[in-house]
């Protein structure tokens, strides 16, 4: 038997330490501390995984070969504005693949004048012609393209991040999962639909000139059911004039409240996109209607006011991702720098699409990939059940080990409540996220520390059979017990190591908790229950075990 | 001193034979759930194979028959439906033929309201899950597993011998594939939070092995006059009260979270009493006579004492 006292103080020093960093991740009483204490105190603690306390999880991607298409959408109409610009008569510009921008001309002499151009143009290269005369193929670089995918997905995470800033959520988490995921977390949010309609709106805001003369020649319905729009678009198709399209508007009737579409006939080019906004702010319009008003920042104004000025008496149409708010007539040249969006909305859908012109639009649409939604009564239900039902097995336990082992268990019923002491300690200190999985791993370590503890005593029992003094008895058990214990421990440990090394998410969860609480089981078991059996056999000379 | 069992001395090992057939029929149950898995017919959750599973909490009452009726009449016939009796829970599960695009979860949803309106619900979880992830999930977590057997095979043979690190390999793959058999059996969805109880149970299992194997170790220094059989006979008797005990508590743990600790815990711990009960009978009646299937094993144990 060694001397008890370094073990003590060891013991003590482990206990306090653990009661220490716990305490932030039980608020009402870390809350209640003076403010200087906090001051010298860790301050925070174990995080409730979303399985236990309600959230979203939501792993995304980017749609990046769309980012690029955007992307050579935007050159083609500055490659026709450009044109235009030159007085170079062009017949049209398309894209003809991904990545491919095709223009054909009428008057073959144009095409040096047109080739020269690429130099502006220094993302693209000029492929082979197939030989024509009248026509130039353009190809964006392969690094371009890159490029694009990978700007693609740093701004969305900025626009994410952005975004759910302005929604207000406790603490969230946006990451970067591998090339091209994005991974956000929103623990106990209680709109989850509102929320995740917030971060998946691309939210593109464009201005398009409607084409009012044609619009009459293609004698569009007025008003059509929500159902029609696909109908509509296909009788429309043979008849579009080239570079026009037919855009929607969303509307409802005030006396039915049912939804309807209008069609307009809209110019494909693009006037002013939203990036050119420096503020979107809710206001109240004359009948208590909700609108968001914009504010330009320097270059939008000026081009606003140059595209107003040119287009006085014509109408032009407010779109969000593809969907027309509003189409106003200009009526006369605004130079303030500011434009309004009125719509059908209702206050909270016109302060939502204020938080996107804001943040900004994403560079192209997300795919949802992974979505669990928890709501938070099935957390606080899994938390309170499971709770509850945890703490019956464990009076069970303790019951058990009390009546089986008398004295002895107690003492080991002290080793459980200072391992699930520590364990918690040891999950605060590092912060972890602590998940049902996580739990589970709880649970194996408890029911490995109740083994270490039988088997030291079922060796103690054996010593004691065999006629030994009760000190003797007590040391020759934990001796013989300790290396089973450690290698039982050992292999334990490896498939938590591997399990943490290899394993995603909830699984990693598991590895975390197992892998410390096998240490600190080691530590009580061994050092925990021995230095109260020392104890008891310093003070006065146990003639008889109660084991 | 209170005791379950006093000193025994039972022929676990002339039993072997018993033990072997019946543990065969188990793992071929096991082996046969792992093809069906592999081959996409076993129940996998949506978790590994992608899809939508929402949950909502009624009001009122609702019956199972109406809702599957209402859903099939709405396109989204190919649901699975599962309720939670007392407190008007219904669980809904598309597997990912359907995909994520459509928003299978908000048109769920959107059919309740719709067909139920006077029947209240709030959405307990929803979630979804494209098939890519479903696909990396399960990849990752045979991964785990292979590389945690193969360390513990090699931790096991370093520290005894390299027949014990394969009969106690051996053990906890029965264990596992033992309760995995009888889920794929039950018809039970193999979500991640089982892969999770079945991982649990191989860490007990390997407990209880490592446990015995080392009485076994001890005695064989010990008594080298006996043959390796009444040793191993020896030890197993010796170490069974403890391995009762252990395992009588931890059932004693499991009880209760399986009967008591709501939805999301109960296949949980349904499938770690499963597998302590399997974890300890095998540690007794399969591990140890594995061990007797290498008898001319030269046994570095031996010389070394």
């Amino acid at each position: 038997m060694k001397k008890v006292g370094g073990r003590l103080i060891v013991l003590t020093l482990v206990v306090v330490l653990s009661v220490i960093f716990f305490i932030p991740s039980y608020q009402p009483f870390y809350q209640a501390l003076p403010a200087w204490l906090k001051a010298v105190m860790p301050n925070k603690g174990i995080t409730l995984g979303l399985d236990l306390q309600g959230g979203i999880h939501l792993v995304m991607e980017v749609d990046e070969d769309r980012a690029v298409e955007i992307a050579v959408d935007r050159s083609v109409v500055s490659l026709q504005d450009l044109l235009v610009d030159k007085k170079i008569p062009v017949e049209s510009v398309t894209r003809t693949g991904p990545t491919q921008v095709t223009m054909q001309f009428q008057n073959a002499e144009l095409k040096a004048q047109i080739q020269k151009m690429i130099e502006d143009y220094p993302a693209f290269l000029e492929t082979e012609s197939a030989g024509s005369a009248n026509m130039l193929v353009w190809e964006l670089r392969e690094l371009e393209i890159k490029r694009i995918k990978d700007s693609a997905i740093n701004q969305a995470l900025e626009t994410i991040r952005n975004r759910i800033d302005q929604f207000g959520v406790a603490e969230p988490m946006v990451q970067r999962q591998g090339l091209k995921q994005i991974v956000v977390q929103l623990p106990g949010v209680k709109e989850p639909k509102r929320a995740k309609d917030l971060i998946k709106e691309t939210a593109l805001l464009e201005f398009k000139l409607l084409d009012e003369d044609n619009q009459v020649k293609l004698d569009l319905p007025a008003r059509i059911p929500k159902e029609k729009e696909a109908e509509v678009l296909r009788q429309a198709e043979a008849k579009l004039p080239v570079g026009d399209q037919i855009l929607f508007e969303r509307a409802v009737d005030k006396d039915t409240g049912r939804e309807y579409r209008i069609p307009y006939l809209v110019k494909k080019r693009v006037m002013l996109t939203g990036d050119v906004l420096s503020d979107a702010r809710v206001s109240i319009g004359q009948f208590n209607d909700p609108y968001v008003s914009i504010t330009f920042d320097a270059k939008g104004g000026r081009e606003f006011d140059r595209i107003t000025g040119d287009n006085v008496r014509k109408r032009m149409a407010v779109v969000l991702d593809n969907t027309i708010y509003s189409a106003p007539m200009i009526q006369e040249r605004i130079t303030g720098g500011r434009a309004q969006i009125t719509g059908t909305f209702s206050m909270q859908e016109a302060s939502d699409l204020a938080i996107v012109l804001r943040a900004g639009a994403l560079p192209a649409p997300l795919k949802i990939i992974q979505d669990l939604t928890v709501g938070p009564s099935l957390g606080k239900d899994s938390i309170d059940k499971g709770v509850q039902a945890t703490l019956f097995a464990g009076a069970l336990v303790v019951l058990f080990m009390m009546v089986y082992y008398r004295t002895s268990g107690v003492i080991a019923d002290f080793a459980l409540a200072l391992n699930l002491l520590c364990l918690m300690g040891a999950l605060s200190a590092l912060n972890a996220t602590l998940t049902l999985p996580g739990i589970a791993g709880i649970v194996l370590t408890i029911g490995m520390g109740v083994d270490s503890n039988v088997l030291i005593f079922e060796r103690i029992r054996e010593e004691l059979r065999g006629g030994k003094a009760v000190r003797l008895a007590v040391d020759g058990g934990y001796a013989k017990a300790l290396l089973t214990i450690v290698d039982s421990h050992v292999t334990t440990l490896i498939t938590g190591v591997a399990l943490f090394l290899f394993g995603t998410g909830p699984i990693k969860g598991f590895a975390v908790t197992l892998c410390l609480g096998i240490g600190i089981n080691l530590f009580t078991a061994l050092v925990g229950t021995k230095v109260i059996f020392d104890l008891m056999n310093q003070r006065h000379k146990v003639e008889q075990l109660s084991i | 001193m209170l005791e379950i069992l006093g000193k025994t001395n039972i022929d676990f090992m002339g039993k072997r034979r018993w033990a072997f057939l019946f543990s065969g029929i188990m793992v071929m149950l096991g082996l046969a759930a792992v093809v069906q898995i592999s081959r996409g017919a076993a129940n996998l959750g949506i978790d590994f194979v992608g899809g939508t599973a929402v949950q909502l909490k009624f009001e009122q009452v609702i019956r199972i028959d109406e809702a599957r009726k209402i859903l099939e009449a709405n396109g989204l016939g190919n649901a699975e439906l599962q309720e939670f009796g007392q407190e008007n829970k219904l669980l809904i599960r598309l597997k990912a033929s359907t995909t994520i695009e459509e928003k299978v979860a908000e048109r769920v949803v959107a059919v309740f309201t719709k067909e139920f309106p006077s029947n209240h619900f709030v959405v307990d979880s929803s979630t979804e899950i494209g098939p890519t992830i479903g696909k990396k999930l399960q990849e990752d977590a045979l991964i785990a597993i292979l590389i945690s057997f193969v360390g513990i095979i090699l931790y096991v043979a370093g520290r005894f011998e390299f027949r014990f690190g394969i009969a106690a390999a051996l053990a906890t793959f029965h264990d596992v594939l033992a309760v995995l058999g009888a889920f794929y059996l039950l018809e039970k969805e193999i979500t991640l939070l089982v892969v999770t109880a079945l991982l649990t149970l191989a860490g007990y299992s390997m407990t209880d092995t490592v446990v015995v194997f080392d009485r076994i170790r001890e005695n064989l220094r010990m008594r080298r006059r006996d043959s390796e059989e009444t040793i191993i006979n020896n030890a197993v008797n010796q170490v069974l009260s403890r391995t009762i005990v252990t395992s009588l508590t931890v059932v004693l743990v499991l009880i209760p979270l399986t009967l008591a600790g709501g939805e999301v815990l109960h296949d949980f711990s349904l499938a770690l009493l499963w597998g302590v009960i399997f974890g300890t009978y095998s540690s007794i009646f399969v591990a140890s006579p594995l061990l007797l299937l290498w008898p001319k094993a030269s046994g570095r144990l031996l010389k070394r004492s």
